[in-house]
């Protein structure tokens, strides 16, 4: 057992702080709207230009070959000054592993250069109006064209988040409705300027427009736009949905992070002296959330371990994503009770404290047990996949 | 980093969790509460001649010289096996304590005994009321103020107290400072206080990870077997969650657990929080996986002639010693608000 990085880990941690404390941008609007998002942009692709958008990515892709312990270094440093929220994350971080494992080698230099210099900028087309915890219950279908030599789709994603600002989306269609419910689908990725493609944007609870529907009308895609192979798209797609629950989308270094700005509030607000009991009736809080955190630092250690010697996670990232986000909420709840009255002031109101920060990271926080799978459909796979009880 | 054992320490672990399946079944765990000792004297011997008992006293002393890495994952397996011999203090508190500050001819005194396991010690620190095994103990380590000392046990008088875990046998004790010998005094005395206190919480917590995941173990072979409704009650989404609970607890307490024996072994600068952090996540999610486990069980689970209780009732034992959840949640904060 040994938890210290090596010093070339270390100097490579140096290079990123410096080049990080130099370069993050402080105050962006929110990633969810669509000047926001513009902004957010520019920084994906000044990060791009500097070598670290995608550290642990090859470099024919843009990467700078970086190992899993380096890339967690990086997000570590990145978080720690205040790094924006990654608008690039459904591509590189959860169709990129997809497509490192399933895609062709046309597929893999068309698509990740691109993605990893924010030129091309991916949304996750999943669910359906019928069809959101069971996934495999979607109806949007892709028709056979011989003579075109590829795929027509019809049906209608939802809850695409960002969409009204993505040029690309990535999911399953149904292309065997004959097939049981698993098989028969197929990992599609789909132009969003495609003819045929209408995408309306849908505000959500926190006032931004950050998700959208897509709706498609005898949109063609072509077949080297399937992923994996044809009604093989549910294996396909849970190597993406493994990648969201676990490590990829949620890195540790945002959570402690976040914490660590929770014990500064918590000094802030003591500092300032006023409501002293409710203050310290906090105190309690304020060391569960930081120690959540950094449970799921070791945890991610002791995964990471695992991962380089080759032993995968498997239905254990469940677990990885109840956590992570339940303790995002409880972060953002305690923040939030600290602040009392001017709890409920937002990012427009001028006696926000953190310029409304924590109401707006509650509110993103909310999203977390029900995105990527629900914690009760985790809890679920929990309970049968990893503790081996009966399904039915 | 390499956050994970080494194939040595998992085969020492190994060796001694098939020893403890052999050795100390569930009856042998009900034999500890019926009988009036409840100590096997073959166990503790047999763990001494597999280097258990021995593994932290120095090599010199005739020990394995071996540290809190190697130490906490046999603690799960007795944990598991939910043994009742006093292996945190003898093991994980008192032959550090003595190898690191008592005078040289109190450490030749005591440790080479304990290394073979001819000599059982146990503890008690200031805010300790009670101390574990006083009854079958050669030597206790006692502090007063700002000194510590040892008390060989014909001079101490002592008192039992019964615990709710019948398996447990707990003492009010008395001795005179003149029957003691002075192991160290002042700010010396203090710092190994920390230490012998940071030691036990991790070692407990340990214990607590492997009764925790013996609690699920047990619960899971129930819920598959026990069937209502025609079906295993294991295929109910409600139990399942109570199940998931519970494994997420124990889940993110373990790491914590694993990171606090690093931290010992290695003299970490952040070793109080370490262990405070190890100590309220293993003793918070035993309680939770100790209700989960009942409720799941059902009433079988209320009775004393089905085996859960031992777990429940040792669960709720150390939860609560060497600092319960809420105390080591108030030393972390402390550690992190009040710097």
């Amino acid at each position: 057992m040994d938890l210290t990085f090596t010093p070339a880990e270390e100097a490579f941690r140096a290079e990123a702080r410096e080049w990080l404390e130099a370069n993050v941008p402080v105050g962006l609007p929110s990633g969810d709207t669509a000047e926001g998002f513009a902004l957010h942009v520019e920084w994906e692709k000044k990060l791009f230009e500097a070598g670290w958008s995608v550290v642990s990515w090859p470099e024919e892709f843009g990467g700078r070959g970086a190992s899993l312990w380096e890339w967690l270094i990086f997000e570590e440093e990145y978080y720690r000054v205040g790094g924006p929220q990654r608008v690039t994350q459904n591509g590189i971080f959860l169709l990129a592993p997809t497509i490192f494992e399933y895609g062709t080698d046309e597929q893999k230099a068309r698509f990740l250069p691109r993605m990893a210099s924010a030129d091309d900028l991916w949304c996750q087309g999943w669910s359906e109006p019928d069809a959101g915890s069971d996934l495999a219950g979607i109806k949007s279908r892709a028709t056979r064209d011989d003579e075109r030599g590829g795929w027509v789709i019809n049906g209608q994603k939802t809850w695409t988040t960002r969409g009204a600002f993505c040029n690309w989306v990535f999911g399953l269609f149904r292309t065997d409705p004959e097939a049981a419910r698993h098989s028969g689908m197929t990992y599609l990725m789909v132009p969003l300027d495609a003819s045929g493609v209408t995408v309306r944007g849908v505000e959500r609870l926190d006032g931004d427009e950050g998700f959208a529907e897509v709706f498609f009308d005898d949109v063609f895609v072509a077949d080297d736009l399937v992923l994996g192979g044809v009604n093989e798209g549910w294996g396909v797609a849970m190597a993406t949905t493994s990648s969201e629950r676990g490590l990829t989308l949620r890195s540790p270094g945002r959570f402690c992070a976040a914490a660590d700005r929770l014990v500064d509030l918590w000094k802030r607000q003591a500092a300032a002296g006023e409501h002293p009991e409710r203050i310290d009736s906090l105190r309690s809080d304020v060391a569960q959330s930081w120690m959540e955190a950094e449970a799921y630092r070791l945890a991610t250690l002791a995964d990471v371990t695992g991962l380089v010697n080759g032993v995968s996670q498997g239905a254990r990232s469940s677990l990885t994503k109840i956590f992570w986000s339940e303790l995002d909420v409880k972060l953002n709840e305690t923040a939030l009770r600290l602040l009392g009255p001017a709890a409920e002031l937002i990012e427009t109101s001028a006696g926000a404290v953190d310029g409304g920060a924590w109401m707006k990271g509650f509110e993103f926080a909310l999203s977390g047990p029900i995105y990527a799978g629900t914690n009760e459909i985790q809890r679920n796979v929990v309970a049968e996949r990893v503790l081996g009880l009966p399904r039915k | 980093m390499n956050f994970a054992f080494t194939d040595d320490q998992l085969l020492f672990r190994d060796a001694v969790a098939e020893f403890f399946a052999n050795e100390c079944p569930p009856e042998k765990v009900r034999w500890s509460w019926d009988d009036e000792v409840g100590r096997d004297e073959s166990i503790w011997a047999a763990l001494a001649e597999m280097g258990v008992i021995g593994l932290t006293v120095p090599e010199a002393f005739g020990g394995m010289g071996m540290n809190e890495i190697d130490l906490l994952p046999i603690l799960t397996e007795a944990g598991r096996y939910a043994y009742p011999g006093p292996l945190v203090e003898t093991v994980a508190v008192v032959a550090p304590l003595l190898a690191e500050s008592a005078p040289a001819a109190i450490a030749e005194k005591w440790l080479p005994g304990i290394a073979e396991g001819s000599v059982i010690a146990t503890v008690q620190l200031d805010g300790q009321p009670f101390v574990n095994d006083m009854h079958i103990a050669n030597l206790l380590i006692a502090q007063r103020g700002e000194q510590l000392f040892a008390i060989p046990a014909e001079h101490v008088r002592s008192t039992p107290q019964v615990s709710v875990d019948g398996a447990r046998r707990l003492f009010s004790v008395e001795w005179d400072e003149a029957d003691a010998e002075l192991i160290v005094s002042g700010e010396a005395a203090l710092q190994a206080v920390n230490r012998a206190f940071d030691r036990g919480a991790a070692a407990t917590a340990a214990q607590l990870i492997g009764l925790s995941e013996q609690m699920i173990a047990m619960t899971v072979a129930y819920v598959v077997d026990r069937k209502q409704f025609g079906v295993p009650i294991g295929s109910f989404q409600a139990v399942k969650h109570h199940l998931a609970d519970a494994e997420l607890k124990v889940s993110f307490a373990r790491p914590a657990v694993w990171a606090a024996a690093y931290g010992l072994a290695n003299s970490s600068a952040d070793v109080d929080r370490e262990v405070s952090m190890a100590k309220c996540f293993a003793s918070d999610a035993a309680e939770v996986v100790a209700r989960k486990a009942l409720q799941t069980h059902g009433a079988i689970g209320y009775t004393t002639e089905h085996d859960l209780h031992f777990w429940l009732k040792r669960s709720w034992a150390l939860a609560s010693s060497w600092g319960d959840a809420a105390w080591h949640r108030r030393r972390v904060a402390h550690l992190l608000l009040d710097a």
